[in-house]
């Protein structure tokens, strides 16, 4: 029975994945996320997965309303962004309102918080937890973080969802995206180390990955998509820093304007202490 | 040089003469800013108490205004400080000024004590100074500690159980203090209340009763200054400080550019790198107060690590804790450990040079090992710095006593810039 629940929970949640999937801005964003991809990627070495950088541009409103897009299509099933509202994530990702309706899931108004519909305690029976609000993912996690663990899924059959993970061993989340990357396989191999004992041993060591299955997406387009994703994750992690950096231009040189007059003001004074 | 003098004013006439007839205006000016001798060679070192002055006003202030928004209690907190940083108008700068500002406020606090370290302002006749200064510095630790809790995240939670734990190592009422002081079994909705009440109300009325303290006993003897001696034994004919200028408009012009670089330092940290790299605000803290997960490894924030280190150096907690509040408390016996016939380190020995600056040396290691984990070499290393921190306050009185100290001039050192 409870092997059926998570079944019929993870079929739930990829037919809405699907449904919601790219109806908006998808030719442009696939062509602009493979111009992307490609300065992005490539001196990474697989193994170094923990050092994998996601170098993602905040400020690059393109970029977060293609993550929007990706979030709204595939993780809103499970995920909240209890302190996002759409109607203030369409303004910062300048979003015009009739793409806002075609977004939003239906029933859902332009002020509410983008909250998952999914009832918790189904999702606890399904998953073993229920899926974690991510508006402060970023924050917590760091968005390299998150960008390693969407990139290092591998088919395990041992696991109830069929995958398991590298950055994140055990994990309880399905690959939602595998229809986008296909499937990919750890390959491990043997290396010798002094042990603590002082004598060599061996040990498995991951070494790449390899794709069996092909995915939507080539491996490049799909760099794009997570890098994308993530990118409009660290915005909902602070949806002001981007006003915050700009502002803080204009605050320094008129503090540094400030600071060279009192500065005169100084000398001026002290002329007569000798 | 001519002091200007108020005396050559023209008498305040209109609703001036009304207000200085009624309330001693003028008698302040006079004595507290005009006619208040400063010594003249005040160096970098002396920005600092100025702006502790400014850091405890952006506090009070960015404070009154969170506190209009935040909304005390577990089930509420952390969720009000995301509203404050997503939907207030300006929160987020009001916030960032108000958690940069904690850690500006040590680190101006800490060199403001470096200061009077290296030039004795602790000395006779200015213990009373230096005493209300340390009262500062403990009252500001708890407030820091308390508001640290406030966001309720996970690091907060965390921090605060081991933080308040320490104190159930006291023999005898020890378990029974931690409750009372939790006013739960556990770290829980009722101590982040009363932290709340203890954070915006308690400790700053401490705080600014202290600081007026500090401020009437520098008054009452003047300042220290680099050389340490003092510019009272040196009257011109007028009877004032030959070596003395008035603090205003002299040092308040001076102060307005420290304060102005001040600001700028903050305003890079507050708009550019508000988290520090986790330094000023902690990943962990982004997730909300969970009981049931424990963060990978607790550290508080910087400005506490040197004491945290000394209490994760010792292996028996008791012993660390004890060792950690008198790591503390070793800075209020200064006056009197101090046994140079000389004040500042200018004139002091090699032995006391060395000291001080392993001793500076220690506390910043101490700092940096407090955010490591507890393991392997960091310990052993936190536990050879520990000993040197002692180090310098227990060999104090011999080392300032043996060593050859250097004749103190008669008149400041002072070299007018062009």
């Amino acid at each position: 029975m409870r092997t059926l629940n998570r079944a019929l929970g993870i079929a739930v949640m990829l037919a809405g994945a699907a449904l919601a999937a790219p109806t908006w801005a998808a030719e442009e964003a696939a062509a602009a996320a493979g111009a992307k991809a490609e300065e992005g990627h490539g001196e990474e070495s697989a193994s170094d997965f923990k050092h994998w950088k996601v170098k993602n541009e905040v400020a690059n409103l393109a970029s977060l309303q293609r993550g929007a897009r990706n979030y709204l299509g595939y993780c809103l099933g499970c995920h909240s962004l209890k302190y996002v509202r759409y109607s203030r994530m369409a303004e910062d990702l300048d979003i015009p309102e009739e793409q806002l309706e075609k977004m939003m899931p239906p029933g859902d108004k332009p002020a509410d918080y983008i909250l998952s519909s999914m009832p918790a305690a189904d999702a606890t029976v399904w998953f073993g937890k229920p899926p974690p609000d991510l508006s402060l993912m970023a924050r917590a996690r760091g968005p390299d973080y998150i960008y390693q663990l969407f990139k290092t899924y591998y088919a395990d059959p041992s696991k109830p969802t069929g995958v398991n993970n590298l950055r994140l061993e055990g994990v309880a989340m399905p690959h939602v995206l595998s229809e986008l990357e296909g499937v990919k396989v750890a390959k491990y191999k043997e290396e010798t180390k002094p042990g603590e004992d002082g004598k060599p041993h061996t040990e498995r060591v991951f070494e790449k990955f390899e794709l069996v299955v092909p995915g939507r997406l080539s491996e490049a387009d799909y760099d794009a998509f997570v890098r994308d994703t993530v990118n409009f994750l660290d915005y909902a992690g602070e949806p002001a820093q981007v006003k915050r950096r700009h502002l803080g231009v204009f605050v320094v040189l008129f503090l540094i304007a400030f600071t060279w007059l009192a500065m005169l003001l100084k000398k001026e004074y002290w002329k007569d202490v000798h | 040089m001519a002091p200007p003098t108020t005396s050559s004013a023209p008498p305040p006439k209109g609703f001036k003469a009304w207000l200085y007839d009624r309330l001693p205006v003028q008698d302040f000016i006079e004595t507290q800013l005009t006619g208040y001798y400063a010594p003249k060679n005040f160096n970098f070192w002396y920005y600092f108490g100025v702006l502790s002055l400014v850091a405890l006003v952006l506090q009070l202030v960015s404070g009154i205004f969170l506190t209009m928004f935040y909304k005390v209690g577990e089930a509420t907190a952390f969720d009000s400080v995301e509203f404050i940083m997503r939907e207030v108008q300006w929160g987020w700068l009001i916030r960032y000024l108000h958690s940069s500002g904690a850690s500006f406020f040590f680190v101006v606090v800490y060199l403001h004590m470096f200061r009077a370290m290296l030039y004795g302002s602790y000395r006779a006749p200015r213990e009373m100074l230096w005493l209300f200064g340390m009262a500062v510095y403990l009252a500001l630790m708890a407030e820091a500690f308390m508001g640290y809790v406030l966001p309720w995240g996970n690091m907060s939670f965390w921090g605060a159980q081991v933080i308040v734990n320490l104190f159930s190592t006291i023999p005898a009422i020890g378990p029974g203090l931690v409750e009372w002081i939790r006013g739960d079994y556990g770290i829980a909705d009722a101590t982040l209340n009363r932290f709340f009440s203890l954070h915006v109300v308690a400790i700053p009325l401490a705080l600014i009763l202290l600081v007026v303290l500090h401020l009437v006993a520098l008054r009452h003897k003047g300042s220290n200054n680099p050389d340490g001696i003092e510019i009272k034994k040196k009257l011109g004919a007028d009877g004032k400080p030959i070596d003395g200028i008035p603090f205003h408009p002299y040092y308040t012009v001076k102060d307005l550019v420290g304060v102005g670089v001040f600001l700028i330092l903050l305003a890079i940290v507050v708009f550019f790198v508000p988290t520090l790299g986790g330094l000023f605000l902690e990943g962990p803290n982004f997730e909300p107060a969970n009981p049931l997960s424990t963060p990978e490894h607790i550290a508080p924030v910087w400005y506490f690590t040197p004491y945290y280190a000394i209490l994760r150096a010792v292996p028996d907690q008791q012993m660390g804790a004890l060792l950690m509040f008198l790591a503390v408390a070793a800075f209020i016996f200064l006056p009197w450990l101090d046994r140079s016939p000389v004040k500042s380190i200018r004139y002091k020995g090699w032995m006391s040079k060395l000291a001080l600056t392993v001793f500076a040396i220690s506390f910043v290691a101490l700092g940096y090992l407090g955010l490591q984990p507890a393991e392997g070499v960091y310990v052993f290393y936190a536990r050879v710095f520990s000993v040197l921190y002692f180090a310098f306050f227990i060999l104090m009185p011999f080392y300032t006593r043996m060593e050859q100290t250097k004749p103190v001039p008669e008149r400041l050192t002072y070299h007018a810039h062009a």
